[in-house]
């Protein structure tokens, strides 16, 4: 992706802070946004999601749900290191591993890619802490569970691999998107009658029908939700339900249940810039809804291509190293 | 054959041209012909490009569940102008088609194959825009109308051109990764161009060209017509087919812990 200059940046951050403090109602009063010729409000286009801010706020902020400039400034400021921990080996002697997980030679650190600046201390702002709210009890049970189970059996298989080392579906693909690190870019295209939402890490594209009610999805799931969504004044709504269950949200090991569901709000708010918005609820997980907000910066395409299974010699190879050990140790008598 | 499948050409224009008549093609409010829809086609040109008869599939435990489907071919002149050391390669993919076809592999397909694979795909057409968005593998690609240029980087999508020539829609497809074009081994190279015609005839119908150019491959271009079919089903729609977990087994399965069963997940 293109960058755009700094000076366009500080501007399109300034018009972004004004439009997450006015909330996306206010925002939409202050900027005319541009129609298709079928009349919806203009959102398509290559967008940026790349952002510092935390997707949870640091406990220590309290309800504290943006800094100020100069503590802004002051939050970027370098702070002492801890020694570097070798991924790999022992003895602080380096292996693969190492270089595998150096992301900074592979331009990976988020540090690296164009960044939507943003005062908000995090993404989630319900609740008022900025925290995912804790999983019931119930629910918190059937996770220690799954991930205990998870663990025993780590690497029996390509199968018990994780969704995203085996290219099925990454977590920040939502419903609700997040921002992810590294290739977070969004394209989103729009017709009469339909918005797609391209990710580009893992090039899944979520066909969303614009339609006044809820279609009838058959009863199914899918990996990422049925969506649908309508407009309401400049804001798009989509609602997502049906969430394949072995899709688990942040926080969960086990997956969203059948009266789940994910709110999306999308509103552009200025020429080169829209207002992503969230909320989650599900019952069978969480007391309480929560949710939240960041800004997308629209920047020049193409996006290219992230073909991630056809590449994927992790999972083999990640196999291939377990049966060795087992072998190792068989031969060792352990 | 080359008679047989222009006549069949020329007798689907005619039938195309009669259906017009009955129902417009649809247009965007700029005039141009309206893609927006879910196609599919509906013929067997995925088994193979070529004429075919009937066949014994590549897993016999499979039963006629497995069997290749017959089909009068979709190659202008019937055959595929391989050159011989090409055509050898042809062979040893149709050989080894069980599990290095990339369609078993849940590899995304390519162009054209994307096109003509047994599941529908969806354009999502804009004032300005192109999407293609494939129920296979999430496979999907963007129709570059304007910012057009050389492709930045191979991919297996490749890098898609358009333009308009009067009422067809041409795409221009370069970039792409070396792929087969069905499940008989049918292949071309990363130096492959693909120029696709899409031709609306009326709302329901797209009459799609593909011209393959490989010269590595291919002693000359050539050419695949076939129609496209509107999904008019009130609940049409592109379902999940993310394959990958329908893959897993046969391309890591040898690397499965000794005694644990197989692993039952997705959808």
């Amino acid at each position: 992706m293109s960058m755009q200059s700094a000076s366009t940046r500080v501007a399109l951050a300034t018009a972004l802070l004004l439009a997450i403090g006015a909330g996306s109602s206010g925002a939409a009063d202050k900027y005319k946004v541009p129609r298709t010729s079928w009349g919806d409000p203009v959102i398509q286009g290559f967008y940026n999601n790349n952002t510092d801010v935390p997707f949870e706020r640091a406990r220590e902020l309290g309800d504290k749900a943006f800094y100020t400039e100069q503590e802004y400034a002051a939050s970027k400021q370098p702070r002492p290191q801890p020694p570097p921990q070798r991924a790999g080996g022992s003895g602080g002697v380096p292996n693969a591993a190492d270089v595998h997980y150096d992301t900074g030679e592979f331009g990976l650190d988020p540090d690296q890619s164009e960044m939507v600046k943003s005062l908000a201390t995090s993404i989630i702002t319900q609740p008022a802490n900025g925290r995912l709210p804790p999983l019931t009890r119930e629910a918190q049970q059937r996770s220690d569970a799954a991930r205990a189970a998870g663990q025993a059996r780590q690497y029996d298989s390509a199968q018990d691999r994780p969704l995203a080392e085996r290219c099925v579906l990454w977590p920040h693909e939502g419903p609700p998107l997040r921002p992810v690190g590294y290739n977070s870019h969004v394209q989103i295209t729009q017709s009469p009658g339909y918005v797609v939402f391209e990710t580009e890490m893992i090039h899944d594209a979520r066909i969303i029908p614009i339609t006044d009610q809820r279609p009838d999805f058959g009863g199914l799931t899918r990996w990422q939700g049925n969506s649908w969504g309508h407009w309401q004044g400049d804001t798009l709504v989509i609602e997502t339900t049906g969430i394949n269950e072995a899709s688990t949200p942040r926080g969960s090991n086990v997956g969203m249940g059948p009266d789940a569901k994910v709110v999306e709000k999308i509103t552009r708010t200025g020429p080169k810039t829209i207002l992503y918005e969230f909320s989650v609820t599900d019952p069978g997980l969480w007391d309480v809804s929560w949710g939240g907000q960041f800004p997308m910066e629209l920047t020049e395409g193409p996006m290219f291509e992230y073909a991630c299974h056809e590449g994927n010699y992790g999972i083999a190879n990640t196999l291939r190293g377990a049966r060795e050990e087992e072998k190792t140790k068989a031969r060792q008598g352990q | 054959m080359f008679k047989r499948n222009l006549f069949c050409t020329l007798a689907l224009l005619a039938a195309m041209d009669a259906a017009l008549a009955q129902s417009a093609a649809p247009r965007m409010k700029s005039g141009k012909p309206d893609l927006n829809g879910i196609w599919q086609v509906v013929n067997e040109a995925n088994w193979n490009l070529e004429a075919h008869n009937a066949s014994q599939g590549a897993v016999e435990t499979l039963g006629a569940i497995g069997a290749v489907a017959p089909g009068p071919g979709v190659v202008d002149g019937g055959k595929i102008p391989y050159l011989p050391a090409a055509l050898a390669q042809r062979q040893q993919n149709f050989a080894e088609r069980r599990t290095e076809d990339p369609e078993a592999k849940c590899f995304m397909p390519g162009v054209p194959r994307a096109t003509y694979l047994p599941y529908p795909f969806q354009i999502v057409q804009s004032d300005s825009d192109l999407m293609f968005v494939y129920q296979f593998a999430g496979a999907v690609r963007s129709i570059a109308m304007k910012n057009q240029g050389e492709a930045p980087v191979d991919s297996w999508m490749g890098w898609s051109n358009g333009h308009w020539d009067g009422n067809t829609l041409v795409v221009e497809v370069t970039g792409l990764n070396a792929n087969w074009l069905d499940r008989s081994g049918n292949y071309a190279t990363e130096a492959r161009k693909v120029t696709e015609r899409y031709t609306l005839a009326d709302k329901d119908h797209i009459l799609y060209e593909a011209t393959i150019e490989d010269p590595g491959v291919f002693s000359r271009p050539w050419t695949i017509r076939m129609p496209l079919y509107r999904r008019v089903e009130a609940n049409a729609r592109l379902m999940d087919f993310r394959c990958v977990p329908f893959a897993e087994e046969m391309m890591y399965g040898e690397l499965r812990k000794p005694g644990t069963a197989g692993a039952k997940q997705g959808e």
